[in-house]
């Protein structure tokens, strides 16, 4: 296979499986996506979306039940995974127990026949990169866990492929090494200057990684967008909910201007920004915890009253909980300290007010 | 003192005594009757000490056995051994049909060796099946003698000992991490490096310690060398030579000593067997954190 390329095309990529009672679900439907040489696409959603199918099917690991693949002009949904030479970081680091940490990293070579001088060479700078040196005649099992994770990036990225392929690598890791793993993993990405897919359940890792995300459920994409598009303006309202729009408030549309919209529920009066076609009289507003501001809005606009429920103290900031008078609860972030109970008055921008159709219409 | 202090410094772990039955068990029944024997067979009937085994040494019929069984037993498991190993391989991956294959290879290990010689006879035999059909579609037409003689003990070794070694190995190869065969995949190792550099490496300890069980059952080969072969020439294993001494001459000594010669023959070979195991990778094969 070769190393250099320029895009690596996905056509209407779906993959069935057998469900229960012999009727076969779609896991990963049409999925259609052009990666190009040098980017950074992370596929994001919650678990049994068809992220980690779709992994697969590029890898090769799983044959397509429809659609095609292709790297360039050739097409390689056909080809075996050892034909393909994309390089794999498995969850489980999938490392081979009887090989030490070199051997592990010089598999690839070994299999592409490279020569002995070759193959240390490239092994060591492979090594390096990730940051083993002295590690080199270890054996797995006496590493640790972010130790074999870099063993595993090591493996795949010494046989130079076009397209490196991981399926959340940091969730065995706890959370501050998961943190730098992160940027190493964004430091070699960049180094190599060669495509990276990156599997996640984890907005963050999303979203502080990928030049582009690709959010997925239940099969089937959401959005494709750049992560401050995906935060900002996700297309529906299963992508807000997954990247932290946590007050979702079902309301009664009253009129449209515009993209403008105004809606009300009980004593709640919200103008707010349609990101959909609305359909029906009803709409759902999606805002985010961090984007309500406490106190009143300029000239009273988008401002609701309630009393404090709940407090979380969370350190910078804490997470509120108001309760509307006619029993609307509200989560709200902000870096004030406030008793339970007392009343007070939040603001909501229109701009982050996001208007979607109706989630039962 | 809490409980968890108090656990820390006990000097002695009750539960340990739980081992007591099995270690009794193990005295009054293994231990025992084998030093008994070990005693016996420096009692001979007549002559110093070593008496019974310079006899074995220096008798036509006695010594020879030693080679007759293991020209029986060594290839034996071999064929074991060498068809369970891909048989399991494909089967590792579980298909609808693994469950009836799987089912079909292991019955014979419910059978007893008497049944399987008695079926083998009639089937093999020269008015079996098996000649018969070979004669009357003309693909053979020569006499074919499989029954009574070394042919007849080989097959019903390997058809007694196939299902334990393809069990053993099975077990073996089903916990290996699929996922480390999917991963050399993605380093470009096609199916056949996938087996000799991966589950090949990972399955060696496994196949030693099958071969070690299936070579001592075969080496201790007894009423399908006496129903399927020739108990008087080619097929005249050690267990035969011993059970003459004993329930033929009546002498119990010369039994015991022939019993402790083919039990050191058996040592020897596992030894072997397991020193050789000792050059390969002996950890968990799991690749990573599960």
């Amino acid at each position: 296979m070769k190393h250099d390329f320029q895009a690596l095309r996905l056509d209407a990529v779906t993959r069935r499986f057998a469900g229960a009672g012999g009727k076969a679900f779609n896991a990963l439907q049409e999925l259609t996506l052009t990666i190009k040489r040098g980017e950074f696409i992370a596929l994001l959603g919650p678990s049994g979306c068809g992220k980690s199918t779709a992994l697969n099917c590029i890898a090769g690991l799983l044959p397509l039940s429809g659609g095609s693949i292709w790297l360039d002009a050739t097409r390689i949904d056909t080809l075996p995974p050892e034909k393909r030479g994309f390089g794999m970081v498995f969850q489980n680091y999938a490392l081979f127990p009887h090989m030490s940490v070199e051997r592990n990293v010089g598999f690839g070579l070994r299999m592409r026949g490279a020569a002995g001088s070759e193959i240390a060479r490239r092994v060591g700078r492979a090594l390096k990169l990730v940051q083993l040196i002295g590690q080199e005649h270890k054996l797995p099992g006496q590493l640790s866990g972010g130790q074999q994770q870099r063993v595993a990036i090591a493996r795949a990225i010494v046989i130079e492929p076009p397209l490196i392929l991981m399926d959340e690598p940091l969730s065995n890791l706890d959370a501050k090494l998961r943190l730098e793993t992160r940027s190493e993993i964004r430091r070699i990405h960049r180094e190599l200057g060669r495509s990276t897919v990156y599997v996640t359940h984890d907005q963050d890792e999303a979203l502080s990684l990928a030049d582009r995300i690709v959010v997925m459920k239940d099969g089937v994409v959401q959005q494709i967008a750049s992560p401050q598009e995906v935060y900002g303006e996700p297309a529906n309202l299963a992508v807000a909910r997954f990247m932290g729009y946590r007050n979702v408030l079902d309301m009664a549309i009253e009129a449209q201007n515009g993209d403008r919209v105004t809606l009300a529920a009980g004593n709640i009066r919200l103008i707010g920004a349609r990101k959909q076609a609305l359909v029906g009289e009803r709409a759902s507003v999606a805002i985010r915890p961090e984007e309500i501001a406490l106190g009143e809005g300029p000239g009273g606009e988008n401002t609701i009253a309630g009393h404090v429920d709940n407090v979380e103290y969370c350190g910078r900031d804490s997470l509120i909980d108001v309760m509307t008078p006619s029993g609307t609860r509200l989560h709200v972030r902000a870096p004030t300290h406030i008793a339970l109970g007392e009343s007070v008055h939040v603001h909501v921008p229109v701009e982050r007010a996001l208007v979607y159709a109706d989630e039962s219409a | 003192m809490t409980q968890a202090h108090a656990l820390a410094r006990a000097p002695f772990d009750r539960t340990l005594l739980l081992v007591v039955p099995a270690a009794a068990f193990m005295l009054l029944l293994f231990i025992y009757p084998f030093l008994y024997g070990l005693g016996l067979s420096f009692e001979p009937k007549e002559g110093g000490a070593l008496g019974n085994y310079s006899h074995f040494f220096t008798t036509d019929n006695l010594w020879p056995t030693i080679w007759t069984t293991l020209r029986l037993a060594l290839p034996a498991t071999l064929i074991n051994v060498g068809l369970a190993l891909p048989i399991a391989y494909k089967m590792r991956i579980k298909t609808r049909y693994q469950r009836w294959i799987t089912t079909i290879l292991v019955v014979p290990i419910t059978l007893g060796t008497v049944l399987i010689a008695e079926g083998a006879l009639t089937y093999f035999g020269p008015k079996g099946w098996l000649s018969q059909t070979l004669q009357l579609s003309h693909i053979y037409d020569g006499p074919i003698r499989l029954t009574h003689n070394y042919w007849g003990v080989l097959i019903s070794l390997v058809i007694s000992g196939f299902p334990f070694a393809f069990l053993l190995i099975l077990s073996y190869i089903t916990g290996i991490d699929p996922v480390l065969a999917r991963a050399a995949a993605t380093l470009g190792a096609d199916p056949a490096a996938q087996f000799r550099h991966i589950y090949l490496p990972l399955l060696a300890p496994g196949l030693a310690m099958c071969f070690c069980l299936a070579f001592v059952q075969a080496f201790s080969v007894f009423p399908s060398a006496v129903l399927l072969g020739s108990p008087a020439g080619p097929t005249r294993v050690i267990s035969i030579a011993a059970y003459e001494a004993a329930f033929e001459q009546y002498d119990y000594s010369l039994a015991s000593a022939i019993a402790m010669i083919m039990g050191f023959v058996q040592l020897l070979i596992v030894a072997a067997v397991l020193g050789l195991r000792n050059l390969f990778y002996r950890g968990p094969v799991v690749g990573g954190k599960g």
